[in-house]
């Protein structure tokens, strides 16, 4: 199995706060790992020295075997032109979006295509409303975002990550901005691009779509992995008791969003 | 006074052109000082930090050297500096560096209030440098920033009303020719601010058709 991403030892502090504790993770080609924790385990942070946009204080992240953020085989940071580069082979897919306000759905991922992969407008366009046709928005192509509703303006920014077609997808805190009956829509283009082999790695709160997509559950707690499992075993019996008490968390809550309105009140 | 009035509409090419002028100093002004000014802003924002705090010293002291005397230093001391340019090029010299730094500021302004999250996003998709500034902060920093320079291009257009002092035949100064030349000032004057109040409005319809498609950009 070709490995996509390698990280080692990667740690990180914001001041005096350790939020990442030494984190070592691989994936390989056509995975898709959930990370789960709960708030403040530093799983967003852990996305973003995945590409950079925190430099870790430590540690190493390999994307298919070439250093991210350092120059190959030493210590020197890169500069601009050189991190660039290589974080155009990754996606990011952002918690609240993030899309360019002044461009339209179709502009959003056509943009980086053409600005900085330099491709022609002519096949970069062509393949802008086949993506966006995969994530059901082609009606929305000229549509602002500001038109957009949460769930679509999600689905543009997997369409825009995916138009990069990048080595590895990116995916922070999946959902977890949306009203939850625009949930499913983006649930949806997230479950066909597991099963189209695409390699992932997902902070999500989405228990239901991680027991079902995930190909591997990482589990965070305090900056370090507690938890590594199979989404099977990890549901059914976690092994540490930060796991299980985390689960049992959101089982009650869902229990609880099950029970009709007012019902915990009687 | 109706005669008065009846004297400067015979005279009306006189006023016209200083009109002329006045718009064609103010739109070149305004549409150069806005690229200059996205430059400086550019630099102000950079990491590199002897660049940011040079542009920002260079900034705040021009926001705080009077126009009129400003104009009076590039048309009276660049000559003893070697350069000798016309009045209405020094006039649209002194127009563009001042109103730059204010632009400039303007932007900085509307860049600091835009969204991390998207400038972020720009990062991710491996924007940086001149293309990061000019695709992905710039449009909807100016789209935020609009209104205020639609400001802008006003005080613009009043200042310059000052040029008239280094002898550029703007509105101003067509005005003061007129009143000497007929010794009616009430008239004269009153028709050169109704042609400022015209030019104003007219800017401040632009930014309202143009804010309003903004709008949706943001």
């Amino acid at each position: 199995m070709t490995t996509v991403l390698e990280v080692t030892g990667l740690t990180k502090s914001f001041g005096d706060h350790l939020v990442l504790d030494g984190i070592n993770l691989s994936v390989a080609r056509g995975e898709t790992v959930c990370i789960l924790g709960p708030s403040g385990s530093g799983k967003s942070t852990l996305l973003r020295c995945l590409n950079w946009l925190e430099a870790p204080d430590s540690g190493t992240v390999l994307l298919s075997g070439e250093r991210v953020g350092v120059r190959q085989g030493g210590t020197v940071r890169m500069n601009d032109a050189e991190l660039s580069r290589i974080r155009t082979r990754i996606g990011f897919v952002f918690q609240h979006f993030a899309l360019w306000p002044h461009l339209t759905a179709i502009q959003n991922v056509m943009a980086a295509p053409i600005h900085v992969l330099g491709r022609p407008r002519d096949q970069v366009r062509a393949e802008a409303e086949a993506l966006l046709r995969r994530v059901g928005l082609s009606d929305r192509a000229d549509y602002f975002p500001a038109r957009l509703s949460g769930g679509q303006k999600q689905r543009v920014g997997i369409a825009r990550a995916l138009a990069m077609q990048p080595e590895l997808l990116l995916f922070d805190e999946l959902t977890s901005s949306l009203d939850p009956e625009l949930v499913g829509e983006v649930l949806t283009v997230m479950r066909d691009l597991a099963r189209s082999g695409m390699t992932m790695v997902v902070v999500t709160h989405e228990m239901s779509f991680a027991r079902e997509a995930a190909s591997r559950i990482v589990f965070i707690d305090h900056g370090r992995i507690v938890e590594t499992a199979a989404p099977d075993s990890f549901f059914r019996r976690p092994e540490t008791d930060r796991a299980r008490q985390f689960l049992l968390r959101y089982a009650g809550t869902a229990a609880m969003a099950a029970l009709p309105e007012g019902a915990e009140h009687v | 006074m109706i005669e008065q009035f009846g004297i400067v509409w015979h005279a009306r090419d006189l006023l016209l052109e200083g009109l002329l002028n006045t718009f064609w100093l103010s739109a070149l002004s305004a549409a150069v000082s806005l690229v200059a000014g996205a430059m400086l802003a550019a630099a102000l924002m950079a990491r590199n930090q002897l660049l940011s705090r040079a542009t920002g010293v260079l900034v705040d002291s021009m926001r705080c050297v009077p126009f009129l005397l400003f104009a009076y230093m590039v048309y009276y001391g660049l000559p003893s500096l070697g350069l000798r340019w016309d009045s209405w090029t020094c006039g649209l010299v002194a127009l563009i560096v001042y109103n730059s730094a204010y632009m400039a500021e303007l932007l900085r302004g509307a860049w600091r209030g835009l969204p991390a999250e998207m400038l972020e996003a720009g990062h991710a998709f491996g924007f940086h440098g001149a293309g990061f500034v000019r695709r992905i902060v710039l449009p909807p920093a100016i789209f935020a920033a609009i209104p205020m320079l639609g400001n802008q291009v006003i005080q613009i257009i009043k200042d310059s009303a000052f040029l008239t002092i280094i002898t550029v035949n703007e509105l101003t100064h067509a005005a003061t020719v007129l009143q000497a030349k007929y010794f009616m000032p009430f008239a004269s004057f009153v028709s050169a601010l109704l042609l400022y109040w015209v030019l104003c409005v007219g800017v401040e319809r632009l930014v309202g058709l143009v804010g309003a498609r903004a709008e949706l950009r943001r």
